[in-house]
């Protein structure tokens, strides 16, 4: 190949995505406004305020409040459950996403919708159906009622669409020619999904992580009828929040709340991480 | 032979996407598989690949019956017409893929991958993403990326077919200069008889799930076995109940020849070089195209008087005459 007629190839764009937008006009400039406005009003204030609150009884009552035996507890109680739940649902959500979108069988239709039942209904109301399933008169002849499996199970029913619901329309969109390019050059059913599908899935899947990790730590309704509360074992953070505000403790509940904001933040920028370097990596 | 074709039929539902088909593709050669869309050549090329599984029929390739085998161990390359470029990895990770599945050794990989994006025109692209490459670059990565096994058979499935009219005219001149420095049996899907003419040495014409005619680019233009293959490979126009090329008539100011019709021309059409003239003998419309230089001599105006018949050497040349609706 010493003679062609192929046009030189120009350099093409920098690896660096070139930066998007335009300086504000002045209509986009009152659109940045209302939508900055609006997000302050709903939550950057009301953030600040709970930080401001925590810190109001200064350092050592804000350690005091959460290295307290029942608050750490809670912590680790509903930091560690909403963990494993979040792994159990990246397995079982990317699993049952595929399932959706590759295979056809009798019920799909049905399952599809079923599927955001955790979601849409009233988590209180899913707590009574667990109270009812896994209570002291189970008819499944499972009692877990105030254990820490109880917790568990909470996390995992209402959590159950998130990465679902991310995944699947990711992988919907997928070229299917691109796995059978990589199945031509010799790749097993296998490498193709661990080197060619799941690089593509991860950014889906970290975000139904990061929602199911987010939503776990914050649950109430449907874990507080079916575990009890028991101090020590089964009390999750949002219910000694609450009991710290019933005892007028407005002070330490903010503590536990700064505390897990500073979690749920930490996961979620963690995440990201690892999903930018899994996708790198392919 | 390097592929054998034997038998091979296929349905998807209702629809016959292959009927019976048998073909033998010459090893080291450049065979085109050409027909309109949904004629089943994309099929044909899938099933060779392993992407399709034929319902009954044989596949051989380079001798060895292929028709159980998974797309895996067949080892040919597979180009796509949408490229398939795996958008994650790098181009330099791309053209890799095949090698690192093999377990290659690191050093013989980038050196092999080095030598394939120079062949392709992709060297200083390396460590781009697909993303960041145009079309033609990119599909030349999907064939850098095919070649990279060493595959017995190069599939190219409508490889151009996503390119605009330049950069196809490229591509097209380009996959032949390649052909001829590689030499690896190649088959590719198009349904554009201009880039089969131009790149093939062998031609396949498929309509409906059955073959037309096998042969040469020249075999198939001057002796098409039937209608549709002389209407798919080129312009016809009618003269009474025959079927020619346009460019096969001839225009004449003088008095009666033999063989020729009187008419009288309806519409003039300028196209670079070539010229096209109606003229409506009895009840048709027929078409002519003179070079330039033809035209001029003639003097021809809208609404002259003209004889129009068959150039006499054309008329020997052509192997049967053809009757309308006859196949």
């Amino acid at each position: 190949m010493t003679s062609t007629a192929l046009s030189p190839d120009r350099p093409a764009t920098s690896r660096r995505p070139v930066r998007t937008g335009r300086p504000l006009t002045r209509v986009s400039g009152l659109g940045f406004g209302v939508a900055m406005m609006w997000f302050s009003l709903l939550v950057l204030i009301p953030l600040a305020a709970v930080v401001v609150t925590a810190s109001a009884g200064g350092w050592s009552t804000f350690w005091q409040a959460v290295t307290n035996e029942q608050t750490a507890a809670a912590i680790e109680l509903t930091v560690g459950t909403a963990f494993a739940v979040t792994l159990v649902n990246i397995v079982m959500g990317t699993m049952i996403a595929w399932v959706l979108v590759r295979d056809r069988f009798f019920g799909k239709r049905a399952l599809e919708i079923l599927i955001d039942v955790p979601f849409a209904l009233p988590t209180i109301v899913a707590g009574l159906v667990l109270l009812s399933l896994y209570g002291r008169n189970s008819p499944l002849g499972v009692d877990i009622a105030n254990t820490r499996p109880a917790v568990f199970l909470a996390f995992l029913f209402v959590t159950l669409p998130f990465v679902v619901r991310t995944v699947q329309p990711v992988l919907a969109e997928l070229e299917r020619d691109v796995e059978e390019a990589a199945m031509s050059l010799g790749a097993s059913r296998f490498t193709v999904f661990r080197r060619i599908i799941l690089p593509s899935l991860t950014p889906a899947i970290a975000a139904g992580a990061a929602l199911s990790f987010a939503r776990g730590v914050s649950e109430y309704g449907s874990l507080v009828l079916l575990s009890g509360n028991l101090p020590m074992k089964t009390e999750v953070t949002s219910v000694r929040i609450l009991s710290s505000i019933e005892n007028d403790n407005l002070d330490s509940a903010a503590a536990v709340a700064t505390i897990l904001l500073l979690i749920s933040f930490v996961v979620i920028v963690l995440l990201d991480v690892i999903q930018r370097r899994m996708v790198r990596r392919g | 032979m390097s592929i054998e074709i034997v038998n091979v039929s296929k349905r998807f539902g209702d629809f016959v996407a292959l009927d019976n088909v048998n073909v033998s593709i010459p090893a080291g050669q450049l065979t085109a598989l050409l027909g309109p869309s949904g004629g089943g050549k994309s099929t044909l090329l899938r099933i060779i690949a392993g992407l399709e599984t034929a319902d009954s029929g044989r596949i051989e390739i380079e001798g060895v019956d292929a028709t159980k085998l998974s797309p895996q161990k067949r080892n040919v390359g597979f180009v796509f017409q949408h490229y398939a470029a795996f958008k994650h990895l790098s181009v330099a990770r791309n053209v890799a893929f095949g090698l690192e599945i093999r377990k290659r050794p690191k050093d013989e990989i980038r050196e092999r991958v080095h030598e394939l994006l120079k062949l392709v025109h992709l060297a200083q692209f390396a460590d781009r993403l697909p993303s960041q490459l145009s079309g033609g670059q990119r599909q030349r990565m999907a064939l850098a990326r095919a070649l990279a096994v060493q595959p017995t058979v190069l599939l190219l499935d409508e490889p151009f077919g996503a390119l605009d009219a330049k950069v196809r005219k490229e591509l097209r001149d380009w996959l032949r200069r390649l052909h001829d420095e590689v030499h690896v049996t190649t088959v590719f899907v198009t349904h554009d008889q201009e880039e089969a003419l131009e790149v093939a040495d062998e031609i396949v014409v498929i309509n409906e799930g059955r073959v037309e005619q096998i042969g040469s680019p020249d075999a198939l233009y001057d002796t098409p076995a039937n209608d549709f293959v002389m209407r798919f490979l080129g312009p016809v126009t009618e003269l009474g109940d025959r079927l020619v090329r346009p460019h096969d008539l001839q225009l004449l100011t003088g008095g009666g020849e033999s063989g020729a019709v009187p008419g009288r021309i309806t519409r003039i059409t300028r196209v670079g070089f070539e010229i096209r003239v109606v003229v409506a003998v009895r009840d048709q419309f027929v078409t002519v195209t003179l070079t330039r230089n033809e035209f001029l001599s003639l003097d021809l105006h809208v609404g002259s008087e003209v004889q129009v018949r068959v150039a006499p050497e054309v008329a020997n040349s052509v192997g049967q005459s053809r009757v309308l609706g006859a196949v």
